[in-house]
């Protein structure tokens, strides 16, 4: 009973949330496009990028808490699968700069026709359609994470080895992408852009509607990820997270599980991956770098893993504050990233969400004892050195 | 031109015929030498082939150094006294040396120089006199180097000096090396016969290795036709031999490579292996490794540069206790608290290596400082077909002793003792008496202490900057994961097949795709494997 009502309550706080993004999706780009310049209540329109920035992370925080909170899996790869869908739409893109390019050539890119290349190759055919390239931002991230989780899991490999593996990919997805026979511009990568669906990528409004459709992209991926994490095999992916052999012994598939939370938060990540390229203008093989994954556990475990709202508001704070010291003080900033990683995990398991929880546990001790904590394995008070098995 | 050459020629029968007459070359008397040296200044350069002549006749080394400071157009005359001098920048004067006594004198300005002009023909007046001057010295090395370089230039127009050389040649090793040069130039000129051509190939061929190989391959374009099959059959034997030469090397590179990694690996796997745990800051220990290296060059660079030679062995120790130190404070202050929660641990140790990162580059800047290596490992030396430096020859040794010393240590020490039995059963170690916790710090020291002891090793062949570390973790990771955890030699046979393999991989698929095909290949080894190569067997491993 007392369970039941917990999950309505987690399912009613998705829905709060979803309506809070949904009027954050109207209600910036309104002020940035209806209210005049210089107005009260009127933001700028670099805000507005920064912000869709931020949602576009937020969307990648909360694909690797679905792997990482609910289902046990620290994957230090997300940054791939984010960049591949951002190399996937980065492909759109290019395609559609067409002869405005540098050599005026009307097919082929410019690092291509740079590179003396004659002929668009086979991977780039049918980027210069849209939804075929939206198809490819899920498909491609989504098929290399099912490839590989399946090796994976059903080799049962676990716990960090599956997260060094996952940089390791990352890591020679980086390699890979540096080089410039790879086709996809080597060091430079794509940048450049000049229109997506006919509309200029540096328009006010085309800005306005990319903010609005990360808004957009971030609800809809919060209701997905809420709709599994609430259903039946929400529960047992919590079930692998908590205690892997006792979910197998139980009769359960485990290494399908976790392929399905593997695959459907890589593709939430592609997503990510795709608005966050034409806000940026860029993407580089920079994007795959295994320092910039891990960044993203950091948001989601700031934030609050194993919650849906913890990632979000985790990925928004860190990268706020990195915005701002890195611009106020360069040297502090990897301190404070530094700190960040060592408090977060020593003092605050469940992260800023998690504290709130602690607080609320605190005033009414009582009702503690009645209420397990089904989102969370291990006790936030449990410190005491314990050995590893 | 035409008219020089044949000028040029008497010129060299002259000096043989002198130095045919008078086989003791004695060094001239100082004086006489400066007067003749200075004669080479003033006048015409028909003025100064003479005195190119009379100095060639004296047959004195010191003359060399004359010549081919001439023939480099930087000999200068002081303006005033007439005397020749050598000249090298020294603030805005120019610092002047006696070419003969080699004696520093004054210090002038340029204007108060005059350069003494050559011109083409008296360059190769100079070069037939310097052959004549080292070909025919009467000192054994100075003709053995002279033939070398002969060897090395095959300058064609050298034919009729080496001729007369290797006539009056008596050390058998020296004239073996003028025959090869002979050899070479003689496939060099159209004008030789087929019958000389015919005998100098094999004596090319013996040279063996690229140098032969590419001495032959230009003789086969211009050769007449009846040879191309010898020279061709030649090409092939050298080249069996070259692709033999090339796998020892690249064993030799791979076995290097593997070295690096071992060292980087090691102290990783000693960590993982016993506690479990993954030290994502294990690369930022090498980096302060490294940097201790530098820190002590630079104070014996102020303060004693007389010990410079023995900088690597004062940084050794320090390096291990500073890295060993910083270890057992993280494990005291931060990892100790995560036992049991892996994947904390790893975010954790990602924070610390941030932090430690970001001190190192607050402190030394973000730019790469430069580690001094010591006279004995500066160089390298030949092995039949193989090069190797003395650097990449000392880490490899250096990461053996490393390795069988940790052995050591593992297998005959109270505390490697307890180290193993904690690997296998912490519970059960912890119930018979071993004090987990301070063999945990122990173990945390040791690992931490032998990745800065490899941040020595590496600041020798690496970049020390703050991003060193970085480069190293995850190959570290792969080697580890790949040989397995809790073994010694799992890691010293994964880090050798991933160094061998790689560096066989980089002649085919370049160095980048040879390292992205080892990432996959690991990457599906590990779904065949999941424990790696040596894998403990048992259940404690199932966390």
């Amino acid at each position: 009973m007392i369970t039941q009502a917990i999950f309505r309550a987690i399912d009613r706080k998705a829905i709060w949330l979803v309506s809070i993004l949904l009027l954050v999706a109207v209600a910036v780009p309104a002020a940035n496009l209806i209210i005049p310049p210089g107005q009260f209540g009127h933001i700028p329109v670099y805000l507005v990028t920064l912000f869709g920035k931020y949602l576009t992370y937020a969307m990648l925080a909360l694909a690797l808490d679905l792997v990482w909170g609910y289902c046990g899996i620290l994957s230090l790869g997300h940054g791939a699968f984010f960049a591949l869908g951002g190399y996937a739409m980065g492909m759109y893109l290019m395609r559609q700069v067409g002869d405005r390019g540098v050599y005026a050539n009307p097919d082929l890119p410019d690092f291509m026709v740079f590179l003396n290349w004659q002929e668009l190759p086979w991977y780039w055919l049918g980027f210069d359609n849209f939804w075929f390239a939206c198809a490819m931002v899920m498909l491609v991230p989504g098929t290399l994470a099912f490839i590989f989780g399946f090796l994976a899991f059903r080799s049962r490999v676990t716990g960090v080895y599956l997260s060094i593996m996952t940089q390791a990919m990352t890591y020679a997805l980086l390699l890979a992408f540096f080089r410039n026979d790879m086709g996809f511009g080597g060091n430079n990568g794509l940048t450049d852009f000049k229109e997506i669906l006919g509309a200029s990528v540096q328009a006010d409004t085309t800005r306005a509607a990319l903010f609005a459709a990360t808004a957009v992209g971030l609800a809809i991926s919060v209701l997905i990820c809420s709709t599994i994490v609430n259903s039946k095999l929400g529960k047992v992916m919590i079930a692998v997270r908590d205690a892997e052999s006792r979910t197998r012994f139980l009769g359960y598939r485990v290494e399908y599980v976790k392929l399905f939370a593997f695959t459907v938060s890589a593709v939430i990540a592609g997503v990510a991956g795709a608005l966050y390229v034409p806000q940026i203008g860029i993407i580089n093989p920079g994007e795959f770098a295994p320092a910039n994954s891990i960044e993203v556990v950091i948001w989601t475990a700031v934030g609050g893993r194993g919650t849906i709202i913890g990632p979000i508001i985790g990925a928004v704070l860190v990268n706020v504050g990195k915005s701002y010291f890195t611009g106020a003080f360069p040297e502090i900033w990897l301190f404070a990233l530094g700190a960040l990683f060592v408090v977060t995990t020593l003092f605050l398991p469940k992260g800023i969400v998690g504290l709130i929880g602690q607080y609320r546990t605190m005033t009414t001790r009582r009702e503690q004892h009645q209420r397990p904590e089904p989102t969370e394995h291990k006790p936030a008070s449990d410190v005491q050195p314990k050995p590893a098995e | 031109m035409p008219v020089i050459k044949p000028f040029a020629i008497l010129m060299l029968l002259l000096g043989l015929a002198f130095a045919a007459n008078t086989p003791s070359l004695a060094q001239a008397p100082d004086a006489e030498l400066s007067t003749l040296v200075d004669a080479l200044g003033p006048g015409s350069f028909k003025d100064r082939t003479a005195a190119i002549d009379a100095l060639t006749q004296t047959g004195d080394p010191r003359v060399v150094p004359v010549f081919e400071t001439l023939a480099a157009g930087d000999l200068y005359m002081v303006k005033t006294s007439g005397k020749v001098v050598f000249i090298a920048k020294s603030g805005a004067e120019q610092a002047l040396t006696d070419p003969v006594t080699n004696a520093d004198l004054d210090t002038a300005a340029k204007s108060d120089l005059d350069k003494v002009k050559v011109n083409n023909s008296l360059r190769r007046t100079l070069r037939t006199a310097i052959g004549q001057l080292t070909l025919l010295s009467p000192n054994d090395s100075v003709r053995l180097a002279a033939a070398q370089s002969i060897l090395r230039d095959a300058d064609p127009d050298s034919l009729e000096l080496l001729e007369s050389a290797i006539a009056n040649e008596t050390d058998p090793t020296i004239k073996a090396t003028m025959i090869t040069a002979r050899a070479i130039i003689i496939l060099k000129l159209d004008a030789t016969s087929l019958e000389q051509k015919r005998a100098a190939v094999p004596l090319v061929a013996a040279i063996g290795g690229r140098d032969a190989l590419a001495q032959l391959s230009a003789a086969l374009a211009s050769a007449p036709d009846e040879l191309k099959l010898t020279i061709q059959s030649n090409i092939d034997g050298l080249a069996r031999d070259q692709a033999a030469w090339d796998v020892a090397q690249n064993v030799w590179y791979g076995i290097s490579l593997g070295s690096v990694l071992l060292l980087a690996a090691i102290g990783l796997a000693i960590t993982f292996g016993v506690m479990g745990v993954i030290n994502m800051a294990h690369g930022e220990m090498v980096m302060l490794g490294a940097y201790t290296t530098f820190a002590v060059q630079e104070t014996i660079r102020q303060n004693a540069p007389g010990l410079f030679d023995y900088s690597l062995a004062i940084a050794l120790p320090l390096a291990f206790l500073i890295t060993a130190l910083v270890g057992i404070a993280i494990e005291r202050g931060v990892i100790r608290w995560l036992y049991g929660r892996a994947l904390e641990t790893l975010l954790a140790t990602w924070g610390i290596s941030l932090i430690l990162q970001q001190a190192v580059r607050s402190l030394f800047g973000p730019t790469n400082r430069q580690v001094g290596n010591p006279t004995w490992m500066s160089g390298g030396f030949e092995l039949g077909g193989i090069s190797i430096t003395y650097s990449r020859l000392w880490i490899v040794v250096f990461a053996a002793v490393i390795f069988f010393a940790l052995l050591l240590v593992l297998k005959r020490t109270a505390l490697g003792l307890q180290m193993r039995a904690v690997t296998q059963n912490r519970r059960m170690a912890s119930a018979m008496g071993i004090r987990t916790p301070f063999v945990d710090a122990m173990t945390f020291g040791l690992g931490s202490g032998i990745a800065g002891l490899a941040g020595v090793a590496l600041s020798q062949i690496d970049n020390v900057s703050p991003n060193l570390g970085q480069g190293y973790i995850i190959d570290s990771f792969m080697v580890v994961v790949f040989g397995g955890v809790g073994n010694l030699w799992g890691t010293l046979v994964g880090a050798m097949t991933l160094g061998i393999a790689n560096k066989f991989l980089e002649p085919y698929a370049g160095a980048v795709l040879g390292k992205i095909i080892i990432l996959v290949l690991i990457i599906l080894f590990i779904q065949r494997r999941p424990r790696g190569l040596f894998a403990l067997k048992g259940r404690s491993i199932e966390a």
